[in-house]
Order: structure tokens, then sequence, then C-alpha cells
């Protein structure tokens, strides 16, 4: 996992609530036995229509759009299926964050496993990002803080174990590893055995 | 601060190693993994990849289902059905499961099925127990008082080399279902209600108890029903203080504690309910006399509406939306609507009682013209048990299909497909944007539902076929 310490970017905004991980990659792409090259189905069937062509209006098919690492999206963001290939998705075609003012639990915790950030925020802040796409923000991940155009700078929250795998670039494998002695106590200790 | 505590957090107590701090998770110990092949290749290829070793094959079960065909298979070269990524899928998990050394029921296996229907079937989804799998439905096994709750890929890779997760404690609701359910109203109905009035997000970061008494007058299937669709709701997992109902399920069942050790299996499960004044951080009660069947009308689970009641309407983009996919008009009953595939199965609905109560319907009946029904039982006992008793004859003479288990028409993965454009009333769990199909309109129903509306050849309330 890259180390993610600092993002600057412009944004881009699917304003849509409870965008579930079915359209962020459909079930019929989950047949990869890899992590790599998803990117080109993410939000496939809203992107392209049946015939494959890009569908008018879909803010990625904007090419300015391209570059940008951040995503702005509706309320409960990736609800529905524990599919981690959404967050790998979005960090095959270049997300780096995604802001909402919810975000389903699994889907959290998976980007938070592959170093993409899911950001909340409040309602009126979030109001605003949609009603201003394509924004420059900066994001101090080291100290969980946003900082708008308008010189308004945000703190939002995120768990600290999490935030420090985060900005260390480190996955959380290892520490559980360090566990071992505990978790081999506990195995041998507990008063019924599974 | 009182000593009483719910279910789930004896659960959760009795499974921390390492308790959480400001700075760090909990270290969570898993009873049960349950693992599929779909989300697993990349965990698996991460343990060769460090050298790694499962750590507890014996608490590991392995199925296949979500991308199988539901067409007889006989040899690899049937696989050919469900295309070459679905099919190299499923000839690494058998060779994951050989290396590692995991018991897998494969192609071949009586036992093999859905893998939430598979849990609870071979009695290794007891109360008490933490139980995890890389898919959300996992909630399933909350049934039975077992703290159960889907996982993605990484975290499998976690479980498999340490059989633990690092984990937050999540916040409980209460959801209190008085009163009794009217007949001709399922389990499919009340959780379809409890998600349209807590909505889709109603549950994040909490783990719901399903309390009430309502809830301890049904059957293991239909709680399974039930704690499986808790996701909708957004919660993390979903549970059911064991009872009578329980023990008598789990009974004999291969992979239970035998002799003395049930004797004090049982003792233990008895005293896991949650205490009579533990605290829930929220609750919510609904009347259950109240229910009546429920449906779907837009892209949500939680966008549900009594079968007979007119569509709602909202001033609001997301809204608006979703009634334009699903080509319904506000202001209008659901059962306006005309039908193309009805498929009855699923993880939420592919248990027995379930094919049982759309036989009921389909009995003496046909399938309406032009009308594509699937029956796909949940796993390959449940089909056996099906066709002892007559079942599958009931589908074939009403001009259903009758397959083999699996996921199937669910998400789709396996090439049971819907069209694009086409109405299917559909036992399953989401009634996403393309879940079933490109393009492909889904309304969540019960299978008494599912069954009426493919007779009647539109959505139908199952109490005026009775």
């Amino acid at each position: 996992m890259d180390a993610l310490t600092t993002l600057h970017s412009r944004t881009v905004v699917l304003a849509t609530r409870d965008i579930d991980t079915d359209q962020i990659i459909p079930a019929r792409f989950l047949t990869t036995t890899t992590r790599e090259g998803l990117g080109d189905a993410l939000f496939h069937d809203l992107r392209y229509d049946q015939d494959g062509a890009q569908r008018a209006g879909f803010p990625l098919n904007d090419p300015a759009t391209r570059d940008c690492e951040i995503l702005v999206a509706g309320n409960n963001f990736g609800c529905g299926s524990s599919r981690e290939h959404a967050p790998w998705a979005l960090l095959d075609y270049g997300f780096r964050a995604v802001i909402s003012t919810e975000f389903a639990d699994i889907f959290r915790s998976n980007s938070l496993k592959n170093g993409l950030l899911p950001i909340i925020v409040d309602v009126d802040t979030h109001d605003w990002l949609i009603a201003n796409p394509g924004i420059e923000l900066h994001i101090d991940v080291r100290e969980s803080r946003l900082a708008l155009p308008d010189g308004r700078v945000i703190e939002y929250p995120i768990d600290a174990f999490a935030r420090y795998c985060l900005t260390q670039g480190i996955d959380q494998l290892g520490y559980l590893q360090q566990q071992s002695e505990a978790i081999t106590a506990f195995e041998e200790n507990r008063s019924w055995k599974p | 601060m009182s000593e009483a505590k719910t279910l789930f957090e004896k659960v959760w107590a009795e499974h921390v190693v390492v308790p959480e701090t400001a700075a760090t998770p909990a270290v969570l110990y898993i009873d049960l993994h349950l693992i599929h092949e779909v989300t697993t290749p990349q965990a698996f290829a991460l343990l060769r990849e460090r050298d790694l070793p499962v750590r507890r094959p014996d608490l590991t079960l392995a199925t296949m289902d979500h991308s199988t065909p539901t067409t007889p298979v006989s040899s690899f070269r049937d696989l050919a059905v469900v295309g070459e990524g679905a099919a190299n899928q499923i000839r690494q998990m058998e060779q994951n499961c050989r290396d590692f050394g995991i018991d897998l029921y494969g192609f071949g296996s009586e036992q093999r099925g859905i893998v939430h229907v598979i849990g609870p079937e071979l009695g290794a989804s007891q109360p008490g127990k933490t139980i995890v799998c890389g898919d959300s439905h996992t909630s399933t096994h909350g049934a039975f008082g077992a703290l159960a709750f889907g996982i993605g890929t990484t975290e499998v890779g976690h479980v498999l080399a340490t059989q633990c997760l690092l984990q937050r404690k999540p916040r409980s609701l209460a959801v209190n279902l008085t009163g009794q359910l009217p007949e001709g109203v399922s389990a499919k109905d009340v959780i379809l209600a409890i998600i349209g009035e807590i909505g889709v997000d109603g549950g994040t970061g909490h783990v719901i108890e399903y309390r009430g008494e309502a809830i301890r007058s049904l059957d293991m299937e239909s709680r399974m029903t039930i704690c499986n669709m808790s996701i909708e709701a957004g919660a993390r997992a979903g549970l059911i203080g064991p009872d009578d109902t329980t023990i008598e399920y789990l009974a004999g069942r291969p992979r239970v504690p035998q002799g003395d050790d049930w004797d004090a299996a049982v003792k233990r499960w008895k005293g896991l309910c949650s205490d009579e004044d533990a605290d829930f951080d929220r609750s919510v009660s609904i009347d259950a006399a109240k229910l009546q069947p429920m449906v779907t009308f837009g892209t949500n689970p939680g966008m549900v509406v009594g079968v007979n009641d007119p569509v709602p309407d909202a001033d609001d983009a997301s809204f608006r939306k979703a009634l334009e996919y699903m080509k319904v008009t506000p202001g209008k009953p659901m059962s306006e609507n005309p039908v193309d595939v009805v498929f009855i199965g699923s993880c939420t609905n592919g248990r027995l009682s379930d094919l049982q109560d759309a036989a009921r319907i389909l009995e003496g009946r046909k399938v309406a013209d032009g009308v594509r029904m699937l029956v796909v039982p949940g796993s390959q006992q449940i089909k056996k048990r099906a066709e002892e008793l007559g079942l599958h004859r009931v589908f074939a003479e009403a001009g259903a299909e009758w397959r083999e288990s699996g996921c199937s028409m669910c998400l789709g993965m396996n090439g049971d497909t819907v069209a694009s454009g086409q109405l299917s009333v559909s036992t399953s769990n989401r009634n996403f944007e393309g879940r079933q199909g490109i393009g492909a309109r889904t309304v969540l129903a019960s299978p008494a539902t599912a069954a009426a509306s493919a007779v009647m050849g539109r959505v139908a309330d199952p109490r005026t076929l009775n």
C-alpha cells in the first residue's frame, strides 16, 4: 500500500445517494483473481451504454475530470456487497479519496486497507462540494484536515490506527502477526473450543 | 453503568484477544471462517507471497456458489457455461483449498451450496460464535445468536493467516417486533418493512438485535431470512437470541458438539440472550400485526411498499432517478406492473420452507404465458429434500425451471441473468440497478409473492390465491 500523507486535487461529483458497490463495479467483473486493472470496470454501466459507447453527461466521461483524484459522492456511498473490488477499481482508476456524508461500514473498512481515504463531512460542507464540482481541495491526511479554496479548514473523523497505517503505507497484517503469542494464549485458555 | 449485557456484548467480550485502545482496534478471534471462490483468490495470493500457512484450516469452511453454473456439472468441460473467468476462479478455489489443507464442499459434494445456507445446514453456525465471510450476507448466521458479519478480501487474508480481525466495537440497535404476524405475511415481508422503516443506512455502524414476540414465534429459516438482510439496512450484523427453536434446529447436525459437549454447549447457549435490563444504544419498535406482503418499487431495498399500496413520490433527484429506472409510476400500486421473470432462490429465500411456500401457490396452477420462472435451491441438500417431497414436479408442471444450487440470478455472475428492461420479481436481497443483469428491473418480494406474480403475470398479492 502506498503511503498517503497529503493530497491536492480537483474534485469530480456524483451527487446520487446510496451508490452501491454493484454500481461501483458490477458483479460480472468479479471473476478476476487479481486486484489489478479494474479501473476500466469502474462505474461501468453508468459510464457506458450497452453498445459500449460513453454516456453523455456522466461526470467521469468529461475529459476535464480525468486527472481528479477526489470523488465527492452522495450520502451512504458504497452500500451493499462487501466486494473489495470497489475500492480496487476506484484506486486503479486514479482516485485516492472519496468525500461523502456517510459511508457503508464494509466499504469504508476496505478502502482504508487499500490506501483510499473515505472522508466524512457535515451536510453543509457536502452540499457546497456538490454544488461546486471541479474545485481544488487540499487534504492533509496526517492532521485529518481538508482545506477548501475559500480558506475554510475542516477536520474530519478517522480512526487513529487507520490513519497511522495510511500515512505510513503499512498494512495491518503485520500488526496482527505481532499478536501471535496473545492469539495462541487465547486459543489455549478459552473455556470452550469452536 | 449497569452490569446487564446484550447478546452482542456477551459474544464480543468472549472473543477479545487484545482489548481496543484509542490508538488501536481490538483483536477479535474468529470461530468460523466461511470462504467462497469470488472473494478469496487475492487473499490466498497474499499468503503465498509471504509464505504464510492458514492458521486454522479446521475453523475454515469452503464452498463454491457465486460463479457456479446451476445446470448440472459432471466435468470441468461443463464449466464453459459460466465463461473462462469464472471457470478459472473455480479451478483456483480447488487448488487453494488443496494447497492450504481446507475442506472444500465442491462439485460432486452433496453438501455444496450457498455458503450462508450450508453453514447452518451443517450445524457449523452456532450460538455465541464469531463468524465471518467475504460476503455481506454473512449476517444470516446471526439468526443463531452468533456475531456474524461480512468482510473484505484483505480481511479474509487476515483471518486465514491469524484467525483474528482488527475491529472497533460497533453500537447496538434493538428492533422490537411486537404482536403477531398476520396469516400470509412472511419473514421477508418483515425485513423489507424494517428496512423501509429505518432506511438503507439506518443500521450503519450498528449491530441489530431482533427481538419481540413475533421474532420468538418464527422458525429458524424465517429468522435467517430476517438476519440475512440486516446488511441492506447498513447494519454490521443482525442477531437473534438463541432459544429452544435454535437448539432443536441444531440437534443432530454433523458439525455440532457431541455427547457431553452438546449438553455443555446447550447450557452455555441458553445463557447468551440479552439480559432483561441490558441497554441498547438505539431502539425501534414495529407492530407485526399491521404488516402486509411487501415489495420494492425502487433501486434499493429501503424503497418498499405494501403490494397493494400506491408507490410513493418524493421531490428528490435520487428518488426520481430510481423510479425512472424502474419505469414505475408514483400513485399506482406495484400490482399493475407486468412481470417477465420470477426468481426463487438465494441466501435470503432459497431454503426448503421458501420452496414450499412457492410450491403451495403453484400447485395446480401455471406460470403465466411469457413469464420465465427459475427455481434455484440454496444447497444440494435442499434440492435433494425438495425432490423427496415432490416439489420439483410441482415447479416443472407449472412451467418453472428447476436447477442445481447456487447464488444464480441474485447477482447474475454465472450467466443466469435478467435481460435489459425486463421486470423480475425476485426473492433475493438486492434490487440495485443492473444487479440481476444490465438494465434489469428487480422487485424484491417473498417466495409466496414471487410465485403469485408468476401465476398472475403481474406483481401480485399471494393472499388472493390461497
